[in-house]
């Protein structure tokens, strides 16, 4: 039972840090929270993957001469580090849409606040 | 060369234009509808030599890079994704046609932008339904996700809010999907489907590979809008502008589904995900409760385009439905069904558009008699279009109906037997109150006082590019309903997976 | 964005630092085989050194160094290049992006290095001009297109 919660205590970082993001981003009422609580959540998926990558008693991959190519156990593995710089570049780029929205909205109805904004907007409808 | 290269052609066709628009275009902004139109012909030639290849050799790989998978990424075109992929380029091809009239009238949208983030949708969409690997899957989603959010917030003034709520719920629904895409990997040590797929049947008691399955089932029903998670659908096709609409209507939620069934049943197994984890039951509860709710709300609706997004909620149902009574009547009827929706929804929803260019609005409660005589072949199109989504032979609507029904006769579920009926009977609620405002008004006293009723019946129909794309997909509904046998038992029995 | 007063350190460090920044973005993009970096990396370090003149100065005098309007069409042109590089594997006769195929050198491995190489200076150029095309946008307050 210890071992399933300290061998494994990366993963429970990044989960705690997935639930906080979760709750951010359905909770808040301030469309800049939620971005942010959607921000965190994907970094902690980044964090996760990152995670898994690593070994017990290995070094960064890239080629030493000591070790070798061949003896694969002491590089740590790469591949989820490459699938995570597309991963970050695509929470930017989405952040970058999410911001313009944002200024778009506020634009329009000078408020950011979720609740003010649907009671405008119904006032909006009904006209 | 493009013979041998021709599975990858599409994405990259696309891509290419895409990008190359803002250079191109910086001088003459006209040139920029011609590059659209160039590229998405060219992308449904392609599709169809693709159909008729793999029919006569079988699934075709294309292999990226020269690195052979499971080290290198693939494309496969196997009968199902070259079918789905065939329909979402002509779907485009037409609606692209009528936006012509569209972009020119609406003042807030610019051109140059807008075509190029409509083709870096189309190249996300060709590139969800083409890719064999689960990581260039979550790239190809994102891509067009974020070209949807940038397409919907160009419409009116509730545009932006209606965005954002998408974005915020889409990047979730990726980031599920990534998370599983992570567990999978993590389990199985590769990101090929197919490779994962002669895996699995080693780790069927593991609980990661339950955690991922059902991570990739969240993520994919947020992109599908099955019942619980519909919740940016409404908003978001209603506020968008006219050719937004009607270019993810018809294709934006079948992508989802088409991933869906992909990983539910070509990678994990027919036999394990409904047998022992029982997750296409749960679809299929979801996806019936989902269709009457869709089409209870619809009744609901005072505009014409609001009405149309949660008819949209309901025709998911029926495909989510097909896919989770997991035998292969309710799969042909879920496939075809993809076809059918696409047709009829980009038909209703360019029909509207039609309404908004010549009256201003599309409200339903104030159409009158007039527009019969003003529009009347707009009117004609949206009769037959309305007429296949409630399931009237010989439409195209009644043969996916009847394959969902003779489906759900052959697993004893008489439940859903009953929602596919009284879901049809409330379509047709809906529709014949636009109908009936269109077609039947009761002669008042107005009427006598008029005798020269020829001036208002004068036609004053949209022009031409907007309303032969109408007339084509309102033609193909009646064609492709009577030669549906050809297209069952031509393309659609071969994509029946193993197991089934 | 209005600044009350000229600040003379902070004008001074920045226009200092800004080509030592790009100099090292560029190290850290044509170190992309051997060691951390490539071609995300070195182009968003090569958009901080441009956004770093952006606030220190302002919007007008950074003109000077990187136009406004060039960020659209450089950003496209990086994604041309990338495709342009695995359009010439395609037409040497390999798939795409298959770079054994474009004659750089003898050698298949070289070839695919150099083949690598390109690829990452295209991705660089787009991710730096989107960077600071996303700068200038939320600057302007204008919607996205």
């Amino acid at each position: 039972m210890i071992n399933f919660f300290l061998g494994h205590y990366g993963y429970w970082f990044a989960i705690l840090l997935m639930c906080l993001g979760l709750y951010g981003a359905i909770m808040k009422k301030n469309l800049i929270k939620k971005l942010i609580g959607m921000t965190i959540f994907q970094t902690a998926i980044i964090i996760f993957f990152v995670a898994s990558s690593s070994k017990w008693g290995a070094t960064v991959p890239i080629f030493d001469e000591k070790i070798g190519v061949a003896n694969t156990a002491k590089y740590i593995n790469p591949l989820p580090h490459t699938l995570m710089l597309t991963a970050i570049v695509v929470g930017v780029a989405t952040m970058g849409v999410a911001l313009a929205l944002v200024i778009t909205t506020y634009l329009r109805y000078k408020t950011l606040d979720e609740s003010v904004l649907l009671k405008r907007m119904k006032k909006d409808n009904d006209n | 060369m493009i013979i041998r290269n021709s599975a990858a052609l599409i994405p990259l066709i696309l891509l290419f234009t895409a990008v190359s628009i803002p250079i191109v275009a910086l001088k003459k902004k006209q040139i920029a509808f011609f590059m659209v139109m160039i590229a998405t012909s060219l992308s449904v030639i392609i599709s169809f030599y693709n159909i008729f290849r793999v029919l006569k050799v079988g699934t075709i790989h294309y292999h990226f890079g020269g690195w052979i998978p499971p080290i290198g990424i693939e494309y496969v075109l196997d009968p199902l994704s070259s079918f789905i992929c065939l329909v979402i380029n002509v779907i485009a091809l037409l609606v692209l046609i009528h936006s012509k009239k569209i972009i020119e009238m609406e003042s807030n949208i610019k051109s140059v932008p807008y075509y190029a983030l409509v083709l870096l949708m189309l190249t996300g969409f060709n590139g969800i339904v083409l890719t064999g690997d689960f990581f260039n899957l979550y790239v190809f989603l994102e891509i067009c996700s974020l070209a949807m959010y940038g397409l919907i917030s160009v419409g009116g003034k509730q545009a932006p809010v209606a965005a954002f709520r998408y974005l915020i719920m889409g990047a979730i629904g990726g980031s599920f999907y990534l998370l599983g895409v992570g567990f999978l990997y993590i389990k199985t040590g590769s990101l090929n489907m197919a490779d994962v797929r002669s895996i699995i049947p080693h780790l069927y008691d593991e609980p990661t590979v339950i955690v991922a399955i059902s991570l990739m089932v969240i993520g994919f029903g947020i992109k599908m809008a099955v019942f619980p998670l519909h919740g940016w659908l409404p908003d978001a096709y209603t506020y968008a502008p006219t050719t937004s609409s009607a270019l993810i209507a018809p294709t934006g939620t079948k992508i989802g589904a088409y991933a869906m069934l992909r990983t539910l049943f070509f990678v994990f197994g027919v036999n394990y995900v409904s047998k022992t984890l029982h997750i296409t039951d749960i679809l299929a509860w979801l996806s019936a409760i989902g269709i009457i709710y869709g089409s209870i709300m619809a009744i609901a609706q005072k505009g014409m385009k609001r009405m149309l997004a949660y008819s949209s909620v309901s025709q998911i149902g029926y495909i989510g439905l097909g896919i989770g009574l997991c035998n292969p009547l309710g799969l042909i009827g879920a496939v075809l069904h993809v076809m059918n929706h696409a047709i009829m929804k980009a038909c209703l929803f360019l029909v509207a558009g039609n309404y908004r260019v010549k009256l201003g609005h599309s409200n339903i409660f104030k159409l009158n008699d007039n527009i019969r005589k003003k529009m009347p072949w707009t009117t004609a199109a949206f009769t037959v279009a309305a007429l296949s989504m409630i399931g009237i032979p010989p439409t195209l609507g009644f043969f996916s109906k009847w394959y969902l029904a003779l489906g759900t006769i052959k697993n004893s579920s008489w439940i859903f037997l009953a929602v596919l009926l009284i879901s049809s009977l409330l379509n047709a609620v809906y529709f014949f109150r636009v109908l009936e405002k269109v077609y039947l008004k009761p002669m008042s006293s107005n009427d006598l006082e008029e005798p020269n009723m020829s001036k208002n019946s004068k036609a004053d129909e949209v022009s031409s590019s907007a309303l032969i794309p109408v007339l084509i997909l309102s033609v193909a509904l009646i064609i492709l309903g009577l030669l549906n046998t050809i297209i069952v038992k031509g393309i659609i029995e071969k994509m029946i997976p193993a197991g089934m | 964005m209005e600044r009350r007063e000229d600040n003379p350190i902070v004008s001074l460090v920045s226009r200092t630092v800004s080509p030592f920044i790009m100099l090292f973005a560029l190290y850290v993009i044509f170190h992309g085989h051997y060691s951390p970096g490539g071609g995300f990396q070195g182009g968003t370090m090569l958009a901080a050194a441009f956004i770093l003149i952006r606030l220190s100065l302002g919007m007008e005098t950074s003109q000077l160094q990187f136009k406004s309007s060039w960020a659209t069409p450089l950003g496209s042109a990086g994604v041309l290049i990338y495709f342009g590089t695995g359009l010439v594997a395609l037409l040497f006769g390999g798939n795409f992006l298959d770079y054994g195929f474009i004659p750089f050198y003898a050698t298949v491995a070289e070839n695919r290095s150099i083949g690598i190489l390109c690829i990452e200076i295209g991705v660089a150029i787009a991710v730096m001009a989107i960077m600071v095309s996303i700068y200038d946008d939320l600057l302007r307050g204008s919607p996205d297109d």
